[in-house]
């Protein structure tokens, strides 16, 4: 479904050329999901906006169902892959109610016909009722957000959906209930997923398979089962796994004088 | 029994807006001895509220209402102004989120720890700077010196979260309140400060209050954990014993959280009961 | 987005439970809704009230000029025996050097100062408007080109800028707007330019820029909206400064020209018999006055209300 081959992002040039993501390679089966995980800094980010277009794509390829991606990206190529960003705060347009961000992907492709009903199948799969059709953004829970976000990037039946840290903006209760949909989704929809997280248990919890990535390099490709049995070749992998486990103290402290 | 440093009787923060009042902490009573003790909360849950009202920095409209909010026998309710400055900064410290925020950007980090000292201890500049040095030596800067000359915007976050507990501990607090100390940073790298933090407390023999919304981490890290949901603490308990927790809310908060160990599928959610708010 | 009707102060509570319904039914139910908290925000602050009072006051009074006025504001009476009479019953405010009514010409004089107002905000706000957007939104050379362009009109003094135009132009009443719109759009393009660096790096902007929209689109669909609104406070704040130069154009002679009623040029007239007959300039003035702090008020109080950093 998705294939980058050897890609590599230059931000600026001279002093303040940065090199964002260094040679990076992986492959997507449809109806697979992805993971890509790394620290901030990591470039994991900005693969995921190369891959859309609002990252430059310096050398190396990018293959959407087998063809080459072109810059500017054609109307196909959105009405294929769609993203859900981080922020639900910022990614809805704060004067736009749910129905015009919902109408708004079916205007620009010209799919005005049946909007109506789109729009409310729309908000019943993100599990909202039709009464949020016209509610403002500030109306909004943080969770209820996210939902129109998904469910904006779902009206055009896309068959790739790109999450950068979809549920990291979120409450602990939230982010299940996000992911539980996300995961049903995928399922329903048969959609593909690359899903970008420094969190590794939602990395595990979403994907089957993950890349580890750190200063902008591909550090290690590995599976999510090979995650949960600690398995691991990397030192970096390593680290992250044991820092997802909370803080552990490295020797025993002396006892503290009990609370009164 | 020996006398608790920080003695909270039903504090109530109350906001008076144009919509009606607000009651963002409702009844929140603990004791805190010389410990790490965690607050752990959603958004919303007054967690960050709690640890506010006990420095006296509610943002105006807050009112903060109390039984008693007691600091080493000190009524911090009642005390002056002259003697809530000396405690805030010197005796009661606070470590806030995000290090961008919380340092002055025009003034370099050492040259901030070195007013942070002299606000509190009579010494002059000399001592004062061997003292802020050594301070960053303990944050465990590779080079304090170098750090010293740096503006805030110069260095990382991690280092500038480190920079941060380097001046909030030149004064040897008694009492250090650290708000989402981490949440801004990489795991990698907050576990490494957390470390630096652990460390300073016990050698010091500091109080911590631990205010985050990640249970994992708060039980991982403290003594005893406060759970606080809609203004009110629903559990206390001690954090060895989480696994045991009694009330839904704890139990949901644990378990909806995805795991590594074990793939449960679909996560369970929070069905948030109307009664716990009560 | 705007175009609404003021909600009626007499609703009742079922009309604002429907305005304020957390649940809209329709798009309209929203607009109105949201239209009805920038309401209940603006009209808690009296001042503000006070100054929407004196421009909707402006409004009426020009459209009902013709009714109001009790005297022909161009014909005088008896030149022997009604020249510069100070107010009396007869005539309210006094009257001029040719024998005219003040109050019908103050009157009339409102048309000429709404009509300029009005002009000035619709040709300078779109094209500042426009300018700022495009310019912001597509940076680069664009960008560079037309904020140049900006900074040379920016360069001069507006009121001598006007006075270069009207000269150039000819004077008259419609040189005088073009002169006062040209001079007046730079600023809005940097305001608009200001909010568009903002805005176009946010998240929902590339979350339509995937959808596949065009710039076009982007710009005036999801971009415009955002900056209209300080635009509106700026351009209200504006206003009193528009009418004093129009004012000071038509004091100088190069604005409207006589016999037409424009406040500014009966200054102008009442300067020969300021220390005699001071109501003959000072009548107007005190209505340049009167109509400079209304929108002065207004502006302040749509700041407080469409002012994005209030947002709740």
């Amino acid at each position: 479904m998705l294939d980058i081959q050897n890609l590599n992002v230059v931000f600026g040039t001279g002093r303040l050329r940065v090199e964002a993501v260094k040679n990076v390679s992986f492959h997507v089966e449809p109806g697979a999901a992805y993971g890509l995980v790394g620290e901030s800094g990591s470039g994991k980010s900005t693969v995921l906006r190369a891959i859309c277009g609002l990252a430059p794509i310096t050398s190396g390829r990018v293959l959407v169902d087998g063809k080459e991606v072109t810059t500017p990206r054609s109307k196909a190529f959105y009405r294929t892959v769609q993203m859900v960003f981080q922020d639900p705060y910022a990614s809805l347009h704060p004067r736009h109610t749910v129905d015009r961000t919902l109408s708004e992907p079916l205007a620009i492709h010209g799919e005005k016909k049946d909007a109506e009903a789109r729009i409310l199948q729309a908000l019943r799969e993100v599990g909202l009722g039709p009464s949020f059709r016209f509610r403002y953004p500030h109306q909004l829970s943080g969770g209820q957000r996210q939902r129109i976000a998904i469910a904006r990037a779902l009206i055009l039946r896309p068959k790739v959906l790109l999450l950068d840290e979809p549920t990291s903006a979120l409450d602990a209760s939230v982010q299940a209930e996000i992911l539980n949909l996300l995961d049903d989704l995928r399922r329903r929809l048969g959609l593909t997923y690359i899903l970008v997280s420094h969190d590794l248990a939602v990395v595990a919890h979403l994907c089957e398979r993950l890349l580890v990535m750190q200063h902008g390099e591909a550090v290690e490709e590995t599976t999510a089962d090979a995650l949960r049995s600690g398995d691991a070749s990397n030192a970096y992998t390593r680290s992250l796994i044991h820092a997802s486990q909370g803080f552990t103290r490295v020797a025993t402290q002396p006892a503290q004088a009990p609370a009164a | 029994m020996t006398k608790p440093l920080l003695d909270v009787e039903d504090l109530r923060v109350r906001f008076h807006l144009r919509t009606g009042t607000v009651e963002a902490v409702r009844g929140v009573s603990f004791q805190l001895g010389r410990e790490r003790l965690g607050i752990v909360g959603e958004s919303g849950s007054g967690k960050s509220q709690t640890g506010r009202a006990i420095l006296g920095l509610t943002p105006p409209p807050g009112e903060v209402k109390a039984k008693r909010l007691a600091f080493d026998g000190i009524d911090l309710l009642t005390a002056s102004k002259k003697t809530l400055r000396t405690l805030r900064g010197g005796r009661i410290s606070m470590v806030m989120q995000d290090p961008k925020y919380s340092l002055n950007p025009v003034m370099t980090i050492g040259e901030q720890i070195i007013e942070a000292y002299q606000a509190h201890a009579k010494a002059g500049r000399g001592e004062a700077r061997d003292r802020a040095l050594a301070m960053l030596e303990a944050v465990k800067m590779r080079d304090p010196g170098r750090v010293f000359s740096l503006y805030p915007h110069e260095v990382s976050g991690g280092m500038g979260q480190r920079a941060m507990i380097a001046m909030m501990l030149v004064t040897e607090p008694d009492l250090l309140i650290a708000d989402e100390p981490t949440s801004a940073l990489d795991v990698t790298v907050s576990m490494e400060v957390l470390r630096i933090l652990d460390e300073l407390v016990t050698e010091r023999g500091m109080g911590l209050i631990f205010i985050s919304h990640d249970l994992k981490l708060v039980s991982s890290f403290c003594d005893r954990v406060l759970v606080m949901y809609a203004g009110r603490v629903v559990e206390e308990l001690e954090a060895k014993n989480l696994r045991e927790a009694q009330h839904p809310y704890t139990q949901g908060l644990m378990r909806c959280l995805p795991t590594l160990a074990n793939d449960v599928r679909p996560l369970p959610t929070l069905n948030r009961d109307p009664s716990w708010a009560l | 987005m705007t175009g609404a009707p003021l909600p009626l102060a007499s609703e009742s509570s079922g009309m604002r439970a429907w305005l304020l319904s957390p649940e809209p039914h329709s798009r309209w139910q929203a607009r109105l809704g949201r239209f009805y908290l920038g309401w209940r925000a603006f009209s808690r602050n009296p001042l503000a009230v006070i100054g929407l009072g004196i421009v909707i006051l402006l409004i009426l009074v020009a459209i009902f000029a013709d009714v109001i006025a009790p005297y022909s504001p161009i014909t005088g009476g008896d030149l022997r025996t009604e020249r510069l009479l100070p107010p009396s019953e007869t005539y309210w405010l006094g009257t001029d050097d040719q024998a005219r009514d003040i109050f019908s010409r103050i009157v009339h004089g409102s048309r000429v100062t709404l009509f300029i107002v009005v002009l000035v905000a619709l040709i300078a706000t779109p094209i500042g408007l426009l300018v700022g957007t495009v310019s912001g939104y597509l940076g680069g050379w664009v960008d560079t080109v037309l904020m140049r362009i900006t900074d040379i009109f920016l360069a001069f003094p507006r009121l001598i800028l006007a006075l270069a135009f009207v000269a150039a132009l000819g004077p008259g009443i419609e040189n005088a707007i073009i002169a006062i719109a040209i001079t007046s759009w730079p600023p809005y393009a940097r305001i608009a330019r200001a909010e568009t660096l903002m805005i176009r790096n946010s998240d929902f902007i590339a979350a339509v820029k995937l959808q596949g929209a065009s710039t076009p689109r982007i710009i005036l669909g999801h971009v415009v909206p955002l900056c209209l609104s300080s635009l509106i406070v700026r351009v209200t704040l504006d206003m009193a400064g528009i009418i004093l130069t129009a004012a000071g154009l038509g004091f100088l002679g190069l604005g409207a020209q006589p016999p037409m009623p424009e406040w500014g040029a009966m200054v102008a007239t009442g300067r020969n018999y300021l220390i005699d007959q001071w109501w003959v300039a000072a009548m107007p003035g005190i209505a340049i006055f009167v109509v400079s702090l209304g929108f002065n008020l207004l502006g302040d109080g749509l700041r407080d209300v469409l002012d994005p950093k209030a947002a709740k």
